[in-house]
This record gives structure tokens, sequence and C-alpha cells, in this order.
């Protein structure tokens, strides 16, 4: 054992107190980070609750200038457009999903995709738009709702794949024995009985994922674009949606009504998102104290 | 017997074509990715035939002469990414570990607050950054500094701003970024075994030495992770920066100058791109590709690291 030196020691008084600095600068930060929440919510919320009317949801945007302005058609737009990624997106990923985890656990080649697909969640998103928009958008000749939602699903798959095999591995490998003992198929046990039984935590990880990519805007800059119209050529040509909607009003527009319209179609967006995100949680969490 | 050895039969068939499905599907995650790959390498290399791999340094953009360089836009990416992670990691680091020893109750709720931060879409930050926090650095944060603290003697920094430019941009990405990191490091904390930091507080470690030299030290590769996770998030974020960098190709002068980043360039250009333009923005998207990937991979890297560390115990 060696001793300190009296001299180098360093002194009760002064290690508490850095001790309680720390300790004051951590609350500071988390002050910091959720009042910086607190303030976005809270601009959103004061600056768009004011334009929100019926007609406001109702009509559909218009050039500036013309009355009774609204964001129909951007809403519906992005409903459509978010549907349709899900339905192209959420199939395969529950189908890798389920591959991953009853079939590939612990193999290379398993290894590799579950690699891909983590890879595959941090690229950024408008790396995707710029994709389809080459695979897609240039051959099809133009813009298009339906270019939008490849996009989204495109950004969708690996989270919803990543979640699923989490959301699988959790079931006890007992019921799993317990099915095949009983004579099920391997597919017949995966779907009916570890993704009944998972069904909490699948429906989890697709509303997260809806979440996430329905207020996504970079990769439909360059694939579903804007229109005033209403979203009735899905798959031919630009189609209204809010986030651009609100990219588009927000920096390319100097007149106040389209920035406060703006401000409304982000309270909505915002709404939209927050609520998705929410009702994930208090699902998971009544599903986990269930158990 | 004979319809049952039908089923039997039929389900075998039925369980192969599940199979094959589940493994096609599977594959979709490598394949999509070698063909985002190819696709932007086929993509731009009209761009890498025309200026050559003097295309990464140059600086010039001259959509009238049609001459491109990628220089201001890596800086510029660059530069937002790593002011993002300077500001943003001290707070991660700071909120996690007060956060993993609150209590319950409260600790629970402003863990699922910070979640929601993480949760709201950029361009939200976009329209925040450009009506509210543009305003307040102009106004008030700028000449703070630059008059009250004199940081504008300080080479580099800047000395005023029209409130757009690259602290801006960054500041705005650090607190995208927080939420991202501080739930890695939150579950770094929490696999340390409470064996550890129960012998550092057994020995009279005050609660921060036991954070910086035990708990950090044992999660040190998670921590790195959860950086490198908050990193990619950074690179490739383009509508936040898009609203308030200010959108001039231009190398960094200062702080407070206005500038551009790869995302933000490819977004503002699409438009009216085609020809030569075109291919350029299809070179730096596979340049911020590859940068992503690469951040990616380190990523994994730590974090399946920490999580093998965890499967031995």
């Amino acid at each position: 054992m060696t001793t300190i030196p009296l001299n180098k020691r360093r002194g009760l008084f002064r290690r508490k107190l850095v001790d309680r600095i720390v300790g004051v600068l951590s609350v500071a930060a988390l002050v910091l980070a959720i009042g910086g929440m607190a303030w976005i919510l809270w601009t959103v919320f004061a600056r768009g609750a004011s334009v929100l009317s019926w007609e406001f949801f109702v009509n559909p945007s218009k050039p500036y200038g013309a009355l009774n302005a609204g964001i129909g058609n951007a809403l519906l737009g992005t409903v459509a457009i978010t549907l349709g990624a899900a339905a192209m997106g959420i199939p395969p990923a529950i189908l890798a999903g389920i591959y991953l985890a009853e079939f590939g656990k612990g193999t290379k080649l398993g290894n590799a995709i579950r690699f891909a697909a983590n890879v595959m969640m941090g690229m950024p998103s408008v790396v995707a738009g710029l994709f389809v928009y080459a695979v897609l958008v240039i051959p099809m000749g133009g813009f298009s709702g339906f270019a939008g939602s490849v996009a989204l699903a495109f950004l969708m798959f690996p989270v919803v794949l990543r979640t699923t095999e989490d959301m699988l591995l959790m079931v006890p490998d007992s019921l799993r024995e317990s099915a095949l003992a009983l004579g099920c198929s391997r597919a017949r046990t995966a779907l009916r009985i570890i993704c009944r039984s998972a069904r909490g935590g699948l429906v989890t990880g697709i509303l997260l994922a809806i979440a996430r990519v329905s207020g996504e805007t970079a990769p439909l800059l360059f694939t579903a674009l804007w229109s005033d119209a209403w979203p009735k050529n899905y798959f031919t040509g630009p189609t209204a949606n809010l986030p651009v909607l609100i990219t588009e009003y927000a920096t390319n527009s100097p007149f106040e009504e389209q920035h406060a319209a703006g401000w409304g179609a982000s309270l909505v967006v915002t709404l939209l998102v927050l609520a998705l995100n929410i009702s994930c949680r208090i699902i998971f969490k009544e599903k986990h104290h269930g158990r | 017997m004979n319809d049952s050895g039908k089923t039997l039969i039929s389900s075998a068939c039925t369980d192969r074509v599940f199979r094959i499905a589940a493994a096609g599907s599977a594959l979709l995650a490598p394949l999509l990715l070698a063909a985002l790959l190819i696709q932007l390498g086929v993509g731009s290399a009209p761009a890498w035939r025309e200026f050559g791999p003097g295309f990464l340094i140059g600086t010039e953009w001259d959509p009238v002469r049609n001459v491109y360089g990628a220089l201001p836009a890596i800086v510029g990416t660059l530069l937002t990414t790593a002011l993002a992670l300077l500001f943003a990691i001290p707070p991660a680091f700071v909120t996690a570990l007060w956060l993993v020893d609150a209590p319950p109750g409260i600790g629970e709720i402003l863990s699922q607050a910070l979640d929601l931060l993480a949760a709201i879409p950029s361009v939200i930050y976009g329209m925040w950054g450009l009506f509210v926090l543009v305003p307040v650095m102009q106004d008030h944060v700028q000449p703070f500094l630059s008059d009250t603290l004199l940081f504008g003697k300080i080479p580099f920094f800047g000395e005023y701003g029209n409130g757009f430019g690259f602290l801006t941009a960054s500041l705005i990405l650090a607190l995208m970024i927080l939420p991202y990191i501080s739930a890695v490091m939150r579950n770094v904390f929490r696999m340390t075994p409470a064996v550890l930091r129960e012998s550092a507080f057994g020995v009279g470690c005050t609660r921060w030495e036991t954070a910086k030299d035990i708990v950090m030290r044992y999660g040190i590769r998670g921590l790195l992770g959860g950086i490198f996770i908050g990193l990619g998030r950074a690179l490739g974020e383009t509508m936040a920066v898009l609203f308030v960098i200010g959108n001039v190709v231009a190398l960094p002068e200062d702080l407070y100058a206005s500038g551009t980043t790869i995302a933000a360039t490819l977004a503002n250009n699409f438009a009216e791109a085609d020809g030569v333009l075109r291919a350029v923005l299809f070179a730096l998207g596979l340049i911020l590709l590859l940068l992503a990937l690469g951040v990616q991979m380190i990523a994994q890297y730590y974090l399946a690291l920490t999580g093998a560390g965890r499967g031995e115990r």
C-alpha cells in the first residue's frame, strides 16, 4: 500500500464541493434540456392554436391571397403517404424480425443482417429521399406521393425490424417449445403463438415507427414534393403533405398569414406525433405491468 | 390417416415458404444498403468524371459555369456536428448520471420527457429555430458574447452576425441529439454492476468520483457508442439545419457566418437539379452516406462490445 503524500491529498471539503457543483450542474442541464423542449412546445401551441378552426382543417391550401385557405389537402396527403409507407414497410419488416428472432439467432447471417439493420437505422433520412428520387422519381418522370411512401417505408423498415426482434426475443422459450411439442409447424408457432403473445410490443414498435416517419420532411422534399391540390394523384403527381407545407410556408414565403398557417400545421404535426408517442408508452407500460 | 398425412406435408411446405419469405425479407436490409451505395455511386459517376477527386477539395460553387466543389458543404457538416457534440455531450452525461440515481418517480417522468424531446419532428425544431432562436441569437446572445464576454476578440469566433449561421445551427442540433446520447448513457450507467459502485461509495468516494472514476471507466465503450449515435444523427440532420444555417455555399469564416452542410445543400438544390448538378448532388449524398455509415459502424462496434461485456456476467 502506498500512502498518498499529505500535500497531494484532496481535501474533503474540496471533494464535497466538486460533488455538489456537479450535482447542481446536472439539474441545470436537465432544466435546460426540458426547458428547451417546453419552450419549443409552448411556441408551437401559442402561435399555432390561434389559426386552428374547422375551415383550417377542411379547406385545401391555396396560393397567397386566396380566402379560406387551410391545410385539409396536406393533412389528407400526410395520412395517405404515411399509411402507404406503413403498408409497404411493415409486413416485410415483421417477417424479417421473425426471421432474426426465430431462425437467425446467433448465426452469422443473422448477425450480419442485424448489423445492417442497425446501420440502416442511423442512415440520414435525406439520403433515403435521394435514393428514391433516383430509382422512382426520375424513371417515373415526376414527383409522386407514392414515391414519398416508398422513401418513408425505407426508413420504417429497420426500426420495425429491430423492435419486432427485440419483442419476440422477450417471449419465453418455454412457450416456443410447448407449441413445437404439440406439433405446430415453425410458421404456425411464430405467427400464432409468439407474435400473438408479443402483440403489445409489436403494436408499440409499429406506432413508434409511424410516429417517427410522420414528421419526416427531408425525404419528402425529393419525392412527394408539394402541391395545393387535393391528393387525388397520389401515384402520378406531387402530393400535398404537412411537413413540406411547413417548410414552404416558413422558408419561401414572406407573408405573415402563411407563417401563421405554418405554425398551425406545425401544431397539428406535433400533436399527432406526441399523441402517437405517448399512447405507445402507455400501451407498453400497461402490458408490462400486466405481466 | 391419409388426410393427416396431407396436412403434415402441406404444413411442411408452408413452413418452407414461410421460412424463405422471412429470410428474403431479412435479406432486404443488407440488399437495400448495397443498392443505396451502388445507386449513389452510379448516379454520381458524371461528377467524379468531370471534377475528379479534386471535387472533394473544390471550394467553388458556380451554377452558371457548372463548376462545383464539395469542400464548403463537407467542412460545414463537420463543423456543425463537432460543435453540436461539444454542446451536447457534457449535459447529456450529467443528466444521465442524475436521472439514473434520481428518486424513482421523478427520474421516470423526466426520462420520459427527455425521450419525447427526441420525438419532436426536426421540421418543428427548424420552425422554432427560424422564428424564435434566430432573433434571440441576433438581439441578445451574439451581442452578449461579443460585447460583454468579449468573445468577439477570439479569432474565428465572429463579432457580429445576423442570427443565422453555424453557431445557431449547432445549438439546435445539440438540443436534438442530447436526448439520444443521454438515453444510451442512462442504459450504460444502469449496466454498471451495483457492487462496483457500492464498493466505491464504501471506500469513501463521493458520487461524482464514483461516476467519473468507476462508472465512466467501466462503461466507456458504451458511452462512446452513445456519442457516435448522436454524431450520426447530427451529421445527417437536414431540416433543422436548413432553416437556420443561412444557406451560402462558402467555407466558414467564423461561427456567426452563414454556410451550408451536405444535407442542406441537397435539400436546397434538388428542385432545379439536372445534368452535372444532379450528379454533384448524388456525389454529395454518397459522401454523406459513407460518413454516416462509418459513424454507425463505429457506434455499433462499441455498443456490441458492451453488450458482450454484459453477456459474460
